[in-house]
């Protein structure tokens, strides 16, 4: 009866680490994507600059 | 024996209240290989830029950039934007497959190629097309 009462805790255990492992983590992949597209778009940038539309038209003759 | 007990209830207590607070681990992204792959979209993106705007490409419900209409594009500049939207597409299959690697998970490059996919489309900017769930193009 003791030694059965000890298996208990080991019983449980086992599934909850494999589930800790398994679990896709949809909210934090989410703000990893976040932070990778708007930094491949450059995002952040664009809304701090803001530039007027004058744009130096240099062209590129070759 | 009730000391005994009582130790096995705060042990098993710790252990439910784990999954709880590891659940939502973060995910890792800054290793040398996906800062590579994101500063080659980058370079690629400034040469995409005006064919998204035009209609001429899209963003694919798969996570991936597709050729929308090939008519919009000159003859003369369609083989140059095939080649980057190849070069855009593995560079972003590089991508979902090392975020997953990186994060000791290769099983989840398929869920991370649909939260990309779902997050390439949200940030879309107005007058880009998209594929909505069914695989067809809408303009944003």
């Amino acid at each position: 009866m003791n030694k059965l009462i000890w298996l208990l805790p080991a019983a449980i255990m086992l599934p909850a680490c494999v589930t800790i492992n398994i679990y896709f983590p949809e909210a934090a992949a989410e703000k990893a994507a976040d932070k990778i597209i708007d930094d491949v778009w450059q995002l952040k940038q664009e809304q701090q600059k803001q530039q007027p539309a004058a744009e130096p038209t240099e062209s590129t003759e070759e | 024996m009730k000391k005994h007990l009582f130790a096995i209830y705060l042990v098993l207590a710790t252990l439910l209240a784990a999954p709880l607070a590891f659940g939502e681990a973060d995910i890792e992204i800054n290793t040398p290989a996906i800062a590579a792959i994101k500063g080659s979209m980058k370079n690629q993106h400034q040469q995409l830029k005006p064919f998204y705007e035009s209609g001429a490409i899209g963003l694919t419900r798969d996570g991936m950039v597709g050729v929308r209409d090939a008519n919009l594009v000159p003859l003369a500049e369609r083989q140059k934007l095939n080649s980057l939207v190849a070069a855009q597409n593995k560079d972003r299959n590089a991508l979902y497959k090392e975020i997953a690697v990186a994060n000791g998970h290769p099983e989840w490059e398929n869920e991370i190629r649909s939260t990309f996919a779902e997050r390439w489309i949200s940030k879309a900017k107005p007058g880009w097309w998209v594929q909505d769930t069914g695989g067809a193009w809408v303009k944003k």
